[in-house]
């Protein structure tokens, strides 16, 4: 970065150019770090999640399998020995290691099918509600944290803190009931819950998501009713999601809105709308871009009392399913997913970061 | 000939948690068409607050009465369509502190023309053109370079210039600068106040400097005002203020003054600190840290009389002043 120094009328400074030894790129170079940080951090979640799921009291025979069963030892043995639950916990560890740098991340206790069929099966859901949820939080939370901030301490204001209260303070199943009397029993807008009604079969894969397979099938029909079939939970997450973000954007564009470079921008005689979108929604955008992307990241982790209610096959109740059973492949699956989808948000966001702000851009 | 600003017994209040305060009373300045007036007194006398009504940057819940023309045009009946008229293509300003005043994520070249093309109807060519000559004019080097820069790629001092220039683009008629070197290296300082008088010679702008140091303005101005607590206490040309100073606080802010041709050793402070908003005695406001008040100071605030010619001084005592050490 050069600085270009102050001199006198006439005293022209040029920057010394200097050849410099040739290095990597400083993006790659960041990545690269990243990655390598990313790679222990999953390998520390296999070691918690492992030690965690054998700490825990409980047996996964006793989870798994019935009365009857659990009378018979030669079932008994037999359900140990197919799992590995046998072996040493130390020998179970490094044998599930091994297979996961194969790609093998076990086969589920619960559904049969290897986790990776699973997650491949239950994440596209999610990831159909928190996608959707996403883009609409951050549209209608910035817009209306911005207006709170510009109407600071007036009516408009204590109407929007006091609604992002109520709304922080919701139980998410309460709301998720409150939505479904409302829409479905009492006006019969929406569908109850599930992804797709009865009459119609999901589309070919292709993303896992259905609105989005059916349109690129060309199937508008499949499509339609999908979407109808979101708009419950994208609902309550929605507004779950702009609650927790208002307060932020608030704050945000509040502390924004005391700089000088604002009142600048007004004193240049530029009109209300482009100080607010320009100078204000730039400036404010860092700290939102943080808290947005932790939002996210939660909903693609699963939301388990939202997709429950609304009979969502997403992670969340795989998860939930899951643990109840103690099923440690399955459990491990989750967790690593999750880590992995904390860290490649974490990521995003701080390539944001230099993307918004100059300042913090590598170079 | 009418002054192109001509601002007569303007009052401003703010908000306080206890009702209204007052800050501004009875303050009446004029500037002309390219003359270079300066606004001195210490920090929270009105000085910024006077230019913040100028531009009609108030915080909600102010009030203001008495009268503000500029060029013809009654400021304090502008509605927000006005103000943006005015703002930046009438009058302008560059603030204190260049690297809060300039917004870190936008280039240099998009604060530079962004209003340009609002006042000036340019396209962006044109106001890219624009923006390389003003750039040139306050000797920014590389101008077309510094375009695509961000504020934080330069030193204070070429920032300040870079805010002069945003201030200059769409062509102002007056410049009001709100200490626009305090927050600069003492040698950066001189620069920008040699660039300043520069550009009113050159444009026929008109500024109004506001400062607390006011050996800066014997450097530059012609006339000045004498802010205190929100009252202007003495006007006249700058270098008869400087000499020959008829309110006490003039002279003891002279004999506080940190630099000039005074000997070491011969810094005098002013005791006491200024009243707070709402706290002012009920006579003249300098009374309690001046040393040649007697009783009808606490009577009433003195009102701006003529003392010669060209100047006025609020203040009933008038005693015999020598000009501290120098």
């Amino acid at each position: 970065m050069t600085t270009v120094h102050d001199g006198e009328p006439g005293a022209v400074t040029t920057t010394a150019s200097r050849p410099r030894p040739r290095r990597a790129h400083p993006l790659l170079v960041f990545l690269a770090k990243r990655l390598t940080i990313t790679a222990g951090l999953l390998l520390g979640v296999t070691v918690v999640t492992f030690a965690l799921v054998n700490v825990v009291p409980g047996d996964p025979v006793t989870a798994n399998l019935s009365d009857q069963a659990l009378n018979d030892p030669a079932t008994v043995a037999a359900f140990r020995e197919k799992w590995g639950l046998d072996q040493p916990l130390w020998a179970q560890y490094f044998q599930y290691l091994g297979n996961l740098l194969t790609g093998d991340l076990g086969i589920s206790q619960q559904t049969g099918r290897s986790v990776l069929d699973d997650l491949v099966r239950y994440v596209p859901a999610t990831m159909e509600l928190a996608i959707p949820t996403m883009v609409l939080a951050l549209l209608i939370g910035t817009g209306i944290g911005m207006l709170a901030a510009v109407r600071n301490g007036r009516f408009t204001d204590q109407l929007v803190r006091v609604g992002a209260l109520l709304g922080l303070s919701t139980p998410p199943f309460w709301l998720s009931l409150v939505v479904l009397y409302v829409f479905f029993y009492k006006l019969g807008l929406a569908p109850s819950g599930g992804r797709l009604s009865t009459a119609f079969s999901p589309p070919p894969t292709v993303t896992g998501m259905y609105t989005v397979d059916a349109a690129l099938a060309g199937q508008w029909d499949v499509a339609w009713d999908a979407a109808q079939h979101l708009v419950l939970p994208v609902l309550v997450l929605t507004s779950l999601t702009v609650a927790l973000l208002v307060r932020f954007v608030r704050s945000a564009m509040l502390e924004v809105l005391q700089q000088d470079y604002i009142r600048a921008a007004y004193a240049k005689g530029l009109p209300a709308r482009v100080v607010l979108r320009r100078h204000l929604l730039r400036a404010g955008l860092v700290p939102v871009v943080t808290v947005s992307g932790l939002a996210f990241a939660s909903l693609l982790s699963g939301t388990v009392l939202v997709e429950s209610i609304f009979g969502w096959p997403g992670l969340g109740q795989y998860a939930y399913r899951s643990a109840t059973a103690l099923d440690l492949p399955s459990i491990l699956g989750v967790s690593l997913f999750v880590a992995l989808v904390y860290t490649l948000v974490n990521l995003t966001v701080d390539l944001l970061y230099g993307l918004i702000d100059p300042r913090i851009r590598l170079s | 000939m009418a002054p192109l600003l001509d601002v007569d017994s303007l009052a401003v209040t703010l908000p306080g948690p206890r009702g209204p305060l007052p800050i501004l009373h009875d303050v009446s300045l004029t500037v002309d068409e390219g003359e270079l007036v300066g606004i001195a007194g210490e920090s929270g006398c009105g000085k910024s607050l006077t230019a913040q009504t100028l531009l009609g940057l108030l915080p909600p819940g102010a009030t203001v009465s008495g009268s503000a023309r500029f060029a013809g045009t009654d400021l304090l009946g502008l509605d927000q369509r006005g103000w943006q008229r005015v703002r930046g293509a009438g009058i302008a300003m560059v603030f204190q502190d260049p690297t809060a005043a300039l917004h870190p994520m936008l280039t240099i070249g998009r604060q530079l023309t962004e209003h340009m093309r609002v006042h000036l109807r340019m396209d962006r060519r044109a106001a890219n053109r624009r923006a390389v000559e003003l750039l040139d004019q306050v000797r920014i080097p590389d101008p077309e370079r510094a375009l695509r820069s961000y504020p934080h790629q330069f030193s204070g001092g070429m920032r300040q210039r870079a805010a002069i220039a945003i201030a200059l683009a769409a062509r102002p008629r007056l410049l009001i600068a709100d200490e626009p070197t305090t927050a600069l290296d003492v040698t950066v300082q001189a620069g920008i106040l040699a660039l300043l008088d520069r550009l009113r010679a050159e444009t026929g702008l008109a500024v109004a400097f506001i400062t607390h140091d006011l050996g800066v303005l014997s450097a530059l101005t012609t006339r000045g005002y004498v802010f205190y607590a929100g009252r202007v206490v003495e006007t006249g040309p700058t270098g008869e203020l400087l000499t020959a100073p008829t309110h006490p606080y003039t002279a003891a802010l002279l004999g506080a003054r940190p630099h000039g041709t005074q000997a070491v050793g011969t810094l005098r402070p002013i005791p006491g600190g200024p009243p707070a908003p709402g706290q002012a005695p009920p006579g003249c406001p300098f009374q309690p840290r001046c040393g040649y008040a007697e009783p009808a100071c606490g009577t009433s605030p003195p009102p701006l009389t003529p003392a010669g010619e060209h100047r006025s001084v609020a203040c009933v005592v008038r005693p015999h002043l020598e000009v501290a050490a120098r």
